[in-house]
């Protein structure tokens, strides 16, 4: 964090995330609350990017910008009581207290623990280290998150299927 | 090819670069100035070469397109027509840029920005020549994915923003088809990063050159799906069914006119521009040429094999008949897909079996291409014929969707539905 370069990126990345993440819950309009919230998750891409994780930080873009986006897209476009607009909801009150509380409490616990910097260089490929260390060390917890989407999927597709349809979709 | 040669030596143009910045440190300026000014004038230069590139491919594709459908095809603007590229731009910059009033005014412009930047920005991985790489991340192939799929939602925000209904239905289909074949691009990918053991840009091409051979001759099956995934991806024809002038007048840029539909326009060719470059990368050696990098430039070899590939766009383009929605989604999930995951797992077992073994690389890679384009074929074949393809049928067969639907149904031509 010492060189003009990175700070003035961490600054201006960090006006670009939360500024658009308020602009989320500010805006009128639906889907200008989605392409706001792309750009706050541009905006995390770009923040991991400073702090060298750069498999984190293209994962990020390829995930939150590509796929989640598209899943909140679909989301909005087939609810079709809210329509293009953000309407009023008496939740709004709980909402701002509980988001006021969240915020308080993970600012407290930034600022109250000691960050220790560690003397050990940064890793030169980071993409490598993730894959050994997933592949290696942590295979039981990745084979469980695996095993978890399948079940998941599996679920999603039984949900969808209608009883009566089997076989009337091939030709 | 020594990195810091003279500054004329343009077999590689870092060379120049490379004095440029040792000039500027002479002159006492600080350390970051040699890296901006570098920055900028690799930027500007691609942009220049994209330009100019789809300016001259305009033409050789409507040329090219024209001679394929036995008509001539541009020939009045200019020698032979080599200035209707430029008539073009200069058309669409001077073209009234209309805004409908029922739009959403903000997307409606910010769409055809968002849909231009991801298109540029993908170039700073693509290596043109030996240390002609922008930026040569240690993830540039994953990059070229991720920065792709933010295109999806430019391309939805104009068609939503148009607020014309054949905006919307070629925005969800432009939505669906990269969902689709997203997947297939990056097992696609996934095949040759597991076999070069790295996902920079520049170690797939000295893989190559290392091993003497181009990565296609080994994963026929992975290139093939790649380019038919990268053809969906950019949005072209036989694959360009969001905005099929057909059924949807034009998809999602129906609304937009003038320079707005330029940028759409703009970002199609560089997106494809840089698929080619990418292939050229990972499957055919990018800048290496079996040693006649040597004596000629190494971005001139690059770029005569992107655009060797380009033409096999312009190719399909202008002899294949446009797919329907359904067929393309089932092709993406019943096929290609499937195709990939066998593909993934024989190129791991080999690998593996390389790695392990220690063996030579000349011994084992003719025995792996050889495996591997047998099951290419094999597979292709077995799998088309399990899903009732690929057998041609004397009997003739109803269309499907008349089979569906039964509406259509002429006297004495049999039973609707049989």
């Amino acid at each position: 964090m010492e060189d003009t370069g990175t700070v003035v990126a961490f600054w201006a990345l960090a006006i670009i995330t939360i500024g658009s993440a308020f602009m989320v819950a500010a805006v009128r309009n639906l889907i200008h609350a989605v392409v706001f919230l792309v750009l706050s998750f541009l905006g995390v891409a770009g923040l991991y990017i400073t702090l060298s994780a750069d498999f984190v930080g293209v994962v990020q873009i390829l995930i939150y910008s590509g796929a989640i986006a598209i899943l909140v897209i679909f989301a909005i476009v087939l609810t079709p009581q809210a329509g293009r607009d953000n309407a009023e909801t008496s939740m709004r009150l709980p909402a701002v207290v509980l988001s006021g509380l969240v915020a308080t409490m993970l600012g407290y616990a930034s600022i109250d623990t000691n960050w220790s910097i560690s003397d050990r260089p940064g890793f030169e490929e980071t993409a490598s280290a993730i894959g050994v260390a997933l592949l290696d060390k942590y295979i039981l917890p990745f084979e469980i998150a695996a095993a978890l989407m399948l079940v998941a999927m599996l679920g999603a597709i039984i949900i969808v299927r209608d009883e009566g349809t089997e076989g009337a979709a091939e030709d | 090819m020594p990195i810091l040669a003279k500054w004329y030596d343009f077999r590689d143009l870092g060379n120049a670069i490379g004095a440029l910045q040792d000039q500027i440190l002479d002159w006492g300026a600080p350390d970051w100035v040699p890296y901006v000014v570098s920055g900028i004038i690799g930027v500007v230069g691609i942009l220049l070469w994209l330009l100019v590139s789809q300016i001259i491919f305009i033409w050789i594709e409507r040329r090219v397109i024209g001679l394929m459908h036995n008509r001539i095809g541009p020939n009045r603007v200019g020698p032979m027509g080599l200035l209707q590229g430029v008539a073009d731009a200069i058309k669409l910059l001077l073209k009234e840029a209309i805004t409908p009033r029922a739009t959403d005014t903000i997307l409606f412009w910010a769409a055809p920005i968002a849909i231009f930047i991801p298109a540029m920005v993908v170039f700073a991985v693509i290596p043109f020549g030996e240390g002609m790489v922008l930026s040569d991340l240690d993830v540039g192939v994953l990059f070229f994915v991720a920065i792709g799929s933010i295109n999806t939602i430019a391309v939805f925000a104009a068609g939503w923003s148009s607020n014309n209904k054949f905006a919307l239905i070629g925005a969800m289909r432009q939505i669906a088809m990269l969902i689709s074949y997203e997947l297939v691009q990056v097992f696609a990918i996934l095949g040759v990063v597991i076999m070069v053991g790295s996902m920079r840009m520049v170690d797939f091409v000295e893989w190559q050159s290392g091993n003497d051979v181009w990565m296609f001759a080994i994963q026929p099956l992975a290139l093939v799906a790649f380019i038919i995934a990268g053809l969906v991806e950019v949005n072209r024809s036989p694959a360009d069914i969001s905005e099929a002038e057909s059924e949807l007048i034009a998809g999602f840029h129906t609304e937009y006119s003038g320079i707005k539909f330029g940028f759409f326009y703009a970002a199609e060719y560089f997106a494809t521009f840089a698929l080619c470059g990418v292939i050229v990368t990972l499957f055919m050696g990018g800048w290496t040429l079996w040693g006649l990098e040597e004596w000629v430039p190494g971005f001139l070899i690059f770029l005569t094999k992107l655009y060797a590939v380009f033409f096999i766009f312009i190719w399909a383009r202008g002899t294949l008949p446009r797919l329907r929605i359904d067929q393309l989604m089932a092709f993406s999930w019943k096929f290609l897909l499937e195709l990939m995951f066998v593909n993934i797992l024989v190129v791991g077992l080999e690998t593996l079996i390389w790695r392990e073994g220690g063996y030579d690389a000349a011994t084992v890679l003719p025995i792996f291409a050889a495996i591997n384009w047998v099951l290419a074929i094999g597979l292709a074949i077995f799998w088309a014929r399990m899903l009732g393809h690929g057998t041609a049928s004397s009997a003739g067969k109803r269309a499907t969707l008349t089979q569906e639907l039964g509406a259509i149904y002429y006297e004495g031509a049999g039973t609707p539905g049989a």
